[in-house]
């Protein structure tokens, strides 16, 4: 057990591919982001076979990574007594507007959802807890915590395990092997972003949960501001794996399913805080409740992209500016939630000092997010197995990076990481050996990936090149206006999609131009190629599905209705591992849990 | 959102393999100047503002700043950390002081 220190930055760099360092490093389950769902597949992995080798490839430092970085303050959900797994995942069903869902992985994920979050509290999560000793809940299915140490409390867990964790080290791409049914995960490739060290990690099974894709979609705040980063989501986890099964042709599900949310406005901080656990209603500037608009789809219970998308609807109406209205709140309930914002984003409270706003004489102004591809939020990310398997054998999904399965958040991204370390450790037994450093394609796959991930270091400080920031603007902006962004309202239509594909398609051919003057922006190169990657699939999904189904979640100008008939079904994509080409098709949905499914 | 650092308050945390800073940042952003010793952020767009590199610091040399587009001049909030709570002190920028203290783990 040990958690490699990352270390200071390298003075020296690789100036020829020769120059760079390899590490080959075996395990038998190679863990691919040592997030929230990461850390609970190493912990359930040792409990099941404590003889396993284990290793956890970490971008970031363990401690402090991914979504849960700066503390989270509810649990999103956890089933309360009297209510079953089949009644979360009829609610699920009912946030994502009655479906398509895989509703075979939301009950298994439902199943083992309390457990996970009883793990945390053993393991010193404050779960708040009323006068009665029960769990407080915050709405229906969410309870309250003081999470400021989250993340910590899982990394220590995960380290406890006996986990080998590589910090530091960002994933680049996939190990493939030539299996008994078509090509098999075997492991993955890393750069370790302080010493420069080229890893190849070969494993009997890789599980990827590397978070969801932010900064794909410009952020309205990133302009003409020193706040290019200024989103929801964790801009550090940029959809690197969705592109790494992508481009070896695992099944993406769903991305046209984007996650969008409303959050405050100017700093993308929280809302569900405020207007679900304070009662703070939603008005316009005239002062009307905005949610009383949407009475016969549920009102202030309405499907949550209804909700997410209605203060822009007002907006675009000429109703705007929006607010969540705190002037009622009492100094109890205000000093509380502003606890809330500093177990999860402490610095709305900076916000606000910086503003000088008393949040009882002035609500809190809301807007809407950028887009992001979260399959822990929405539905976007793997296709997968019950047992959480890609369609790659050998590579495993959990967490936002495993499609399919709205609404997972905290507890159901820890219950899927168990999930996927039982699936990944059942497939182990029948994986077969490793191809060793002696088989000439291993060798080929690590001379090619090292020479893709290092290219733009090689090219030397005086090439005249793009930098790895130009590219990643380029493709914020095109996605933002092109591909249904904040500015456009989230709307996007089948011309301006095939303008996006045109210009990705430059993009990707302009890969050959990027350079890096240090092994940072050696990390951003590989970073802003996956966005590109991960950006043509969101296209793809978002042209497939012709219809709106989720309106601004996925809205189609040129398809403004609901298409029950062609569409009430799973949009999936794959490229093909030779070519590069991206095909769409869809998959029937199956209902299992019964009830009324499309209501509103 | 920028982390400024402190530069009298800043010791490079040397000695240690790695600053606390460096360590701390989800996004790579910390290093420490080989020249002056000191840590800078080398990205100011790039943060993300989640402090965990103002609460790592242990000579309390990192202050979590609003960029002015969007927050006025000058808040602050400063995480003090202990075993097993956590204190914030955050300052509006008319002056206002409150201070915040919790709870973070049940047992250590
Ligand atoms: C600000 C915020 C507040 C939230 N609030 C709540 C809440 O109150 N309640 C709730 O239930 N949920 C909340 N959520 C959602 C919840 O945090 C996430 O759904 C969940 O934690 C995601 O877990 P994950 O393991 O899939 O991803 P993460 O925890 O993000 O883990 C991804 C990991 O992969 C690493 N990584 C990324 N790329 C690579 C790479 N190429 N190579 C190696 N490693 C890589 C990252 O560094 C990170 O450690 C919130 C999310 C955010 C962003
Ligand atoms: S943690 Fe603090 S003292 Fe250490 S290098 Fe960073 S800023 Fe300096
Ligand atoms: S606030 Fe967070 S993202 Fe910004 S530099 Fe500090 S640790 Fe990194």
């Amino acid at each position: 057990m040990s958690n490699r220190p990352g270390g200071r930055r390298a003075k020296a760099m690789p100036k020829t591919l020769a120059e760079v360092r390899v590490e080959v490093v075996d395990c038998d389950l190679l863990i691919i982001g040592g997030g929230n769902a990461g850390c609970f597949v190493a912990v359930e992995a040792a409990k099941l076979n404590p003889g396993l080798k284990v290793v956890i490839m970490e971008k970031a430092e363990i401690m402090r990574s991914g979504a849960c970085s700066a503390g989270m303050d509810a649990i999103n959900t956890y089933i309360p007594e009297g209510k079953t797994p089949e009644d979360l995942v009829r609610w699920s069903r009912d946030q994502v507007g009655g479906g398509p869902l895989r509703e075979d992985l939301a009950l298994s994920n439902a199943r083992e959802l309390n457990e996970s979050v009883d793990d945390l509290e053993r393991w010193g999560l404050p779960i708040l807890r009323d006068e009665d000793g029960k769990i407080h809940y915050r709405g229906k299915w969410d309870i309250s915590i003081h999470g400021e140490q989250l993340k910590p409390i899982m990394a220590e867990k995960a380290i406890e395990s006996g986990a080998e964790v590589y910090n530091r080290v960002a994933g680049t791409g996939l190990l493939m092997d030539a299996g008994p049914n078509g090509p098999r995960c075997v492991g993955a490739f890393g750069l370790h972003v302080r010493s420069g060290v080229f890893y190849v990690f070969r494993a009997k099974a890789t599980v990827v949960s590397t978070g969801g894709a932010g900064t794909l979609y410009k952020s309205y705040t990133a302009d003409s501001t020193d706040s290019g980063a200024q989103i929801w989501m964790c801009p550090y986890c940029v959809g690197s794996g969705y592109a790494m099964g992508f481009r070896q042709g695992a099944e993406l599900s769903s991305l046209e399913q984007r996650w969008v949310a409303t959050r405050t406005k100017d700093y993308c901080g929280p809302v569900d805080t405020i207007s679900v656990g304070y009662k703070a209603p939603i008005i316009n500037c005239k002062g009307e409740k905005v949610m009383s608009r949407y009475a016969h789809l549920g009102g202030d219970a309405a499907p949550r992209y209804i909700r997410a998308n209605a203060p822009m609807e007002e907006w675009l109406a000429g109703r705007g500016p929006c607010y969540c209205d705190t002037r009622n709140m009492a100094p109890d309930k205000v000093q509380a939630m502003m606890t809330d914002y500093l177990n999860e984003r402490p610095s709305f409270v900076l916000f606000l000092a910086s503003r000088g706003q008393d949040v009882t004489k002035e609500p809190i102004e809301i807007y809407g997010s950028d887009p992001y591809i979260l399959g822990g939020h929405t539905m976007g990310g793997f296709w997968v197995d019950l047992e959480r398997m890609t369609t790659v054998p050998g590579l495993f999904a959990a967490g936002e990076t495993a499609g399919g399965n709205p609404n997972k958040f905290v507890g159901g991204c820890a219950a899927e990481g168990k999930l996927a370390a039982r699936g990944a450790i059942a497939y182990m037994k029948s994986a077969g050996s490793l191809p060793g450093p002696a088989d000439p394609v291993f060798a080929a796959q690590v001379e090619a990936e090292k020479t893709r991930v290092f290219a733009p270091l090689l090219r030397g400080a005086d090439y005249d090149g793009v930098t790895p920031r130009e590219m990643k603007e380029r493709l914020q902006r095109l996605m933002d206006e092109y591909a249904g962004g904040t500015s456009q309202f989230y709307r996007t239509n089948e011309e301006r999609l095939d303008y996006a594909l045109r210009h990705i398609a430059v993009l990707q051919d302009q890969f050959r131009y990027l350079k890096a003057a240090d092994l940072h922006e050696l990390m951003e190169a590989g970073e802003t190629m996956d966005r590109v990657d991960v950006a043509e699939a969101v296209v793809h999904h978002l042209k497939a599905r012709k219809e709106t189904r989720w309106a601004g979640w996925q809205t189609r100008s040129d398809y403004p209705e609901r298409d029950d008939t062609n569409f009430d079904c799973f949009v999936e994509t794959r490229r093909d591992p030779e070519t590069g080409v991206v095909t769409a098709f869809t998959r029937p949905y199956e209902q299992l849990v019964p009830g009324e499914r499309l209501k509103a | 959102m920028p982390p400024r650092v402190n530069l009298h308050k800043c010791n490079g945390c040397a000695g240690l393999p790695e600053s606390r800073c460096e360590e701390a940042c989800p996004g790579d952003l910390m290093a420490v100047d080989e020249g002056t010793g000191k840590a800078f952020c080398r990205n100011t767009r790039d943060c993300w503002d989640c402090m965990s590199c103002t609460k790592a610091c242990p000579a309390a040399a990192i202050e979590t700043r609003i960029p002015y587009q969007l927050g006025y001049h000058k808040a602050s909030l400063r995480p003090i950390m202990g075993k097993d709570r956590i204190i914030w002190k955050c300052v509006d920028i008319n002056g206002q002081e409150t201070s915040y203290e919790y709870r973070n783990r049940l047992k250590r």
